[in-house]
């Protein structure tokens, strides 16, 4: 018997596989390449640090995903989490002088229980009120930062001193066989590993048992509930496990800045955060990684182009129409109504369709 | 005694306010089932029409806020059409995420046009102030209350006694139904985003028209407003009313108190207390004070 076409899916199992096709495993290893490559080919510390800064989005995107993609819980409070990370390493990786690997976890520790005071509300409330729930918390987070003095410096913020070394491999200061490599080369592997590395977790979390219990509370939670999915519980785990990971995104924002202060966990990051999932696709692992890199390298390239482009003020009292702050915020305005109006499965989306094209090529229509 | 009164009529006079923008919020949300987050960009807006009215265009105060409510309720409208009509049959949180983008949208391009400056409304109440039995009333918070005492009696009455009012309330009860009896569903859709607006631009002038004057962050209050309307319930206009009087006396009251009962809890705490408030209803009436039980059959 002929052995069938390597794209022919026969069984579910085949259906769930990570890397299946032999098209997903070139992406892969060109992915792994041009992590290894690209530090040293791009030396540039701008482009490295919007690189690392879209890095940090997305391992925080990809927890949001989990708990709005996957588990349909709608979440305006991912800020709060995110500066709660932040200021823990500030406390155990600068003050108590912690290795990199223990104020991580530290960091997602406090963020799974945060997440757990929080995730007994989404059991009452639903939809909209949840929303509005998480959104009074980015609030009341505010006004804790700005007060807990002793733990984040108050208004003024706190410098975060957390180093970032595994047993003799220190990423602020790399020397592999006797070549040494700057601060932000080195916080490019390490963010970008990370990202993997919870990408990966993630992905296999929904590809699991768990993960189909997630998807049916999303798409109708009482029913699930009557086929015997606990949807509480799920819906409290992925609360944990989604702010687990924003904090552990917090953490490294933190330590990489070396600098954090209450005005940076306002409602704008949350909202930043869901524009990533939506402009790179709810519900995909993929699309978060794809909407970060959009979504956090835009700002970055308006901020730097700023005075080639017609009518934006670049400094104050400069005769353009619009500021680059206001710019910005437009820009996201536009980018959400347009996604969720025109591509609601967002640039994850579009690269499905592409691919399908080349797929049944050349029989696409 | 007369500090605890001075202090319930600022309560009065922000709850008023409150209420307008809470009473906008349950509209829309009640016959199309959106949270519309951006009744502080239209607040804004309304906000500093009304300005471009009254100060550039030197028309009668009276006359300007009610330009002002139809311009707002034109572009409240023009949304509705342009964008959420797309969006029918959308699960809610894309909804709510395109009015987020929608404000996104609609603040900077009020702050390109009017630019980040504190701006001066001319109005006939200016800050005024009038004294009876030892408690100082503002003439502007006086005409807040009054005005939107007179708004949500008619409010009520537009929704009981016009057909308009009637079909309104049967969309939001059963929108095929309604379809069904010859209800034009996007004209009532359409209605309650221009009402929406409206009330938010009147908001949104009676605030700019008082001592503070008229500045981007005019928007913010709408934010504030979110815990009235989830106090009272989504779906009820009267717990919007009574939601933001509540928020507004308890915000007054701990703005007045802080230095004698608060100073432990931080500076600035009453305005986290709208929403310590709305959480603690919430965990005791998951769907707020009046809202409507969302009855789960299996």
């Amino acid at each position: 018997m002929p052995k069938p076409h390597r794209n022919l899916v026969r069984d579910y199992a085949q259906d769930l596989r990570l890397f299946g096709s032999p098209m997903s495993k070139f992406g892969l290893a060109l992915m792994i390449a041009a992590f290894l490559v690209l530090p040293t080919v791009v030396q540039d510390d701008f482009w490295l640090s919007v690189l690392i800064y879209a890095g940090i989005t997305a391992v925080g995107a990809i927890g949001l995903n989990l708990l709005t993609g996957y588990c349909g819980q709608i979440s305006l409070g991912h800020a709060f989490f995110i500066g709660a990370g932040a200021y823990v390493t500030a406390k155990v990786g600068g003050d108590f002088g912690m290795p990199f690997p223990l104020w991580l976890l530290a960091a997602a520790g406090i963020g799974a229980v945060l997440g757990g005071l929080i995730g007994p509300f989404t059991l009452r409330l639903r939809g909209h009120y949840l929303a509005i729930v998480t959104l009074g918390l980015v609030f009341l987070g505010e006004h804790l930062w700005r007060n807990l003095d002793d733990l984040t410096g108050g208004n003024s913020g706190t410098s975060v001193n957390a180093d970032v070394a595994i047993g003799p491999v220190n990423f602020a200061d790399l020397t592999i066989f006797g070549e040494s490599y700057s601060r932000n080369q080195g916080w490019f592997w390490l963010v970008w590993a990370l990202v993997g590395l919870v990408a990966l977790l993630v992905k296999n979390l929904a590809r699991t048992r768990p993960g189909r219990a997630l998807q049916a509370v999303r798409d109708r939670d009482q029913a699930a509930e009557v086929i015997g999915v606990r949807a509480g519980r799920y819906k409290i785990g992925a609360f944990m496990v989604s702010s687990a990971i924003a904090s552990m995104a917090g953490a490294l924002f933190g330590s990489y800045q070396q600098f954090v202060s209450p005005d940076e966990w306002n409602l704008l990051l949350s909202i930043q955060y869901i524009a990533v999932i939506i402009v790179g696709g709810l519900g995909t692992i993929f699309g978060s990684v794809l909407g970060a890199l959009f979504v956090g390298a835009l700002p970055a390239l308006i901020d730097r182009y700023s005075d080639v482009i017609p009518g934006v003020q670049t400094s104050v009292g400069d005769s353009g129409f619009i500021s680059v702050f206001a710019l910005n915020q437009a820009i996201f305005g536009l980018l959400i109504v347009l996604f969720l109006v025109l591509e609601p499965r967002g640039l994850a989306g579009i690269w499905l369709r592409v691919k399908t094209y080349f797929k049944a090529w050349p029989f696409s229509y | 005694m007369t500090t605890f009164l001075q202090n319930c009529f600022a309560g009065l006079a922000l709850g008023s306010t409150y209420a307008l923008v809470a009473l906008g919020f349950v509209v829309i949300y009640k016959s199309t089932g959106v949270i519309n987050f951006a009744q502080g960009g239209l607040l804004a807006l309304g906000a500093y029409l009304g300005y471009t009215f009254a100060n550039n265009l030197a028309i009668a105060f009276g006359v300007a806020i009610l330009l002002a409510c139809a311009s707002a309720a034109l572009v409240g409208a023009g949304f509705e059409r342009i964008v959420l009509r797309r969006m029918v049959g959308q699960p809610p949180f894309a909804v709510i995420m395109i009015t987020i983008g929608l404000l996104f949208v609609l603040e900077p391009l009020i702050t390109a046009i009017w630019g980040f400056d504190n701006l001066q409304v001319t109005n006939p109440w200016n800050i005024q102030t009038v004294e009876a039995g030892g408690i100082v009333f503002g003439v502007r918070d006086l005409w807040t209350i009054g005005l939107t005492a007179a708004v949500v009696v008619a409010f009520f009455l537009f929704f009981r006694f016009t057909s308009l009012g009637l079909a309104m309330r049967a969309t939001a009860f059963d929108p095929e139904a309604a379809l069904a009896q010859g209800i034009s569903a996007r004209r009532v859709y359409a209605v309650s985003w221009a009402i929406a607006s409206a009330l938010a631009a009147l908001a949104g002038i009676t605030m700019a028209a008082g001592p503070g004057g008229l500045s981007p962050s005019i928007g913010f209050i709408a934010l504030a407003a979110f815990p009235a309307m989830i106090l009272g319930g989504l779906d009820s206009p009267a717990g919007a009313v009574l939601g933001g009087i509540v928020i507004g006396l308890a915000e007054a009251l701990t703005r007045g108190y802080q230095d004698q009962l608060f100073s432990w809890a931080g500076d600035n705490v009453s305005i986290i207390v709208p929403y310590l408030l709305m959480i603690v209803i919430l965990l005791i009436r998951p769907y707020g004070l009046l809202g409507t039980k969302d009855v789960r059959r299996i």
